[in-house]
């Protein structure tokens, strides 16, 4: 069981893994500072306001949003983040994409060569049916394929 | 020569931006350009326009995360770019003279400082104004970097942008940083969001009916945290204000913006009777199918009641108060170095046992040390004044361990520090008793 979601492409290639789910914006700077300051290993998001991710781990998830909030930095952040290897390996959109991001995804594709897939306006049902630790498989077109976790017997 | 294959554009660009991508002003200048064009097409603008105004830049700090690579930098500064107007950047983030440091802390700000010095001199070569550019709040009338109305900008810091925007009347994006500078080294803005007439019209009607002028940085956190990326229409903050900007409501908006924009999204509000374009147009601003909201009493207790104490041990005995997160007005510094002396006065004790520091931009404080009377007031109520960015300094993780208390909004939702309306302050500092819950 699948349920697939059409989006707009701005960058794109074929990848899948597994969600991570914020209903409220995504505050770049406070969700990545901590692990940036600590030079970890991986992204654990230190955002205290954001109940749905706080002390998750970020990396190499596909993080389903409605957009990003929060301070002018992340164009850096999502630069830095992606430059450590720390970096989610999606952000899929339900809204447009804000400008914060947009700068953040384009800088790490065209001055440090490690893009971050991002596929915007998935729409309002898209956030609202995907779970946590779902898989979810994305095309070059903008495909969003959501699978079904299947509860265990 | 063949010709550069520009078919993944969708800009409606101009002749000298389709020079610039064909890369007839050089490889570098074209790279910046490709990357101001794709971010245009991202956020769906369809030109480019020109900037009109001195840039300001979140990117202050040689630090990953926070600014620029080095290798970047150098790359922009090889290739002889330059911004068309001077331009001011974020504070730096360490002060060894005015604040105490261990040597743990110390040995880490030494490490972000490491490359500090070389990466000012490759900013002035940049466009940075001079030494004293560095705050977040460069609109102040002592710093100067103050947009006319109507001027298209590129700027960052959210604080700022939401200042430009609101209270000036300036059109900017909420640009992340790199891409300011970029903007600005390119000389043009992707027409977008801010930058439209359409894209600053409310789609909230927010109402403040509170019993009495609220905190500027509850009241921001509590309108970020409703309208996120949205444009309020912010009525009855008049009632308590007065209609117009003065000095003292433009300080209530710097910092009221402050926090609509680090815990939201927001770059633009619109208060009735004060701001210049709720001035202008006035409920014409609001889209037609807008949203309505009240914020109360009630709403701001509630706000306040959900910040965490993230302190290690919460019944901890506060050690430092930092005050200035937007940097403080030089009114602001009067006020708060006046009430801190009133209150240790009242308390029979000169030197509190907590660190005061108080932050401002580094020309507003030359403005205050000239008043001989200021200088006094500072040195008889043991508080110290410092030009740097206290979430800088406070996300040195040894630095993160202590409690700290602030009115800052914004400081509290990105760091450890405790978040303490402007009296309860006071109240620490006249000898009053922290608990987890309050003040005892």
């Amino acid at each position: 069981m699948k349920r697939i979601f059409k989006g707009r492409v701005v960058f794109a290639q074929k990848t899948k893994g597994k969600a991570l789910v914020t209903h409220q914006g995504f505050n770049t700077l406070a969700s990545f500072y901590e692990s940036l300051v600590k030079k970890s290993k991986r992204a654990v998001c230190s955002d205290q306001d954001n109940p749905d991710l706080y002390k998750k781990s970020l990396t190499n998830k596909i993080i389903c949003l409605p957009r990003s909030i929060g301070s002018t930095s992340a164009g850096a952040t999502w630069e830095a983040v992606a430059e450590r290897k720390i970096a989610p390996k999606a952000l899929l959109f339900s809204e447009q994409i804000d400008s914060l991001a947009a700068g953040g995804i384009i800088l790490a594709a065209l001055w440090i060569g490690r893009p971050i897939v991002a596929v915007d306006q998935l729409g309002r049902e898209f956030l609202a049916s995907v779970r946590d630790g779902q898989e979810i498989e994305i095309d070059e077109d903008g495909t969003v394929e959501v699978l079904e976790v299947r509860p265990r017997t | 020569m063949k010709m550069e294959d520009l078919s993944w554009v969708r800009l409606d660009l101009a002749k000298d931006e389709e020079d610039i991508l064909r890369g007839k002003r050089g490889r570098v200048l074209k790279k910046v350009m490709r990357t101001v064009v794709l971010y245009g097409q991202a956020c769906g603008a369809k030109k480019l326009v020109p900037i009109e105004g001195p840039a300001h830049f979140v990117i202050s700090m040689a630090f990953t995360g926070l600014g620029p690579r080095m290798e970047m930098v150098d790359e922009l500064v090889g290739a002889g770019l330059k911004t068309r107007d001077p331009f001011t950047v974020d504070p730096r983030a360490v002060d060894f003279d005015n604040l105490s440091c261990s040597p743990r802390q110390e040995s880490v700000f030494r490490e972000w400082g490491k490359n500090q010095a070389r990466y000012e001199r490759q900013l002035k070569k940049l466009g940075l104004r001079d030494d004293n550019a560095f705050t977040c709040t460069c609109y102040l009338p002592e710093v100067g970097n103050r947009p006319h109305k109507g001027a298209i900008l590129a700027w960052s810091e959210s604080s700022a942008v939401v200042f430009a925007n609101s209270v000036l009347g300036a059109r900017t994006n909420r640009n992340g940083a790199i891409l300011d500078l970029l903007c600005n080294l390119a000389g043009k803005a992707p027409m977008f969001g801010l930058l439209t007439d359409e894209g600053r019209r409310a789609g909230w009607r927010l109402e403040i009916a509170t019993s009495r002028l609220p905190d500027p940085q509850l009241l921001g956190g509590a309108i970020g945290k409703k309208v996120q990326e949205g444009v309020p229409y912010i009525i009855g903050l008049d009632r308590f204000l007065g209609p117009g900007l003065s000095e003292k409501t433009e300080d209530f908006l710097k910092d009221m913006g402050a926090a609509c924009a680090a815990l939201g999204a927001c770059g633009l509000y619109h208060a009735e009777n004060i701001t210049p374009e709720a001035l202008d147009q006035k409920r014409r601003l609001l889209i037609k199918d807008y949203r309505t909201y009240v914020i109360d009493d009630h709403e701001l207790k509630e706000t306040r009641t959900s910040y965490p104490v993230l302190w290690r041990d919460k019944g901890a005995k506060p050690k430092r108060c930092l005050i200035g997160c937007p940097h403080l007005s030089l009114g602001q510094l009067y006020w708060w170095v006046t009430k801190i002396r009133e209150a240790r006065s009242a308390y029979a004790k000169r030197k509190a046992d907590i660190e005061v520091v108080l932050f401002a931009a580094p020309d507003v404080l030359e403005k205050f040390k000239k008043g001989k009377q200021a200088s006094d007031l500072a040195g008889a109520s043991g508080v110290k004044l410092s030009a740097i960015c206290i979430e800088s300094f406070m996300k040195n993780p040894f630095v993160a361990r202590e409690p700290v208390i602030t009115n800052s909004n914004k400081l509290r939702a990105y760091t450890t520090a405790r978040f303490l309306l402007d009296q309860e302050i006071l109240d620490v500092m006249a000898g009053g008793e922290l608990t987890e819950e309050g003040i005892g």
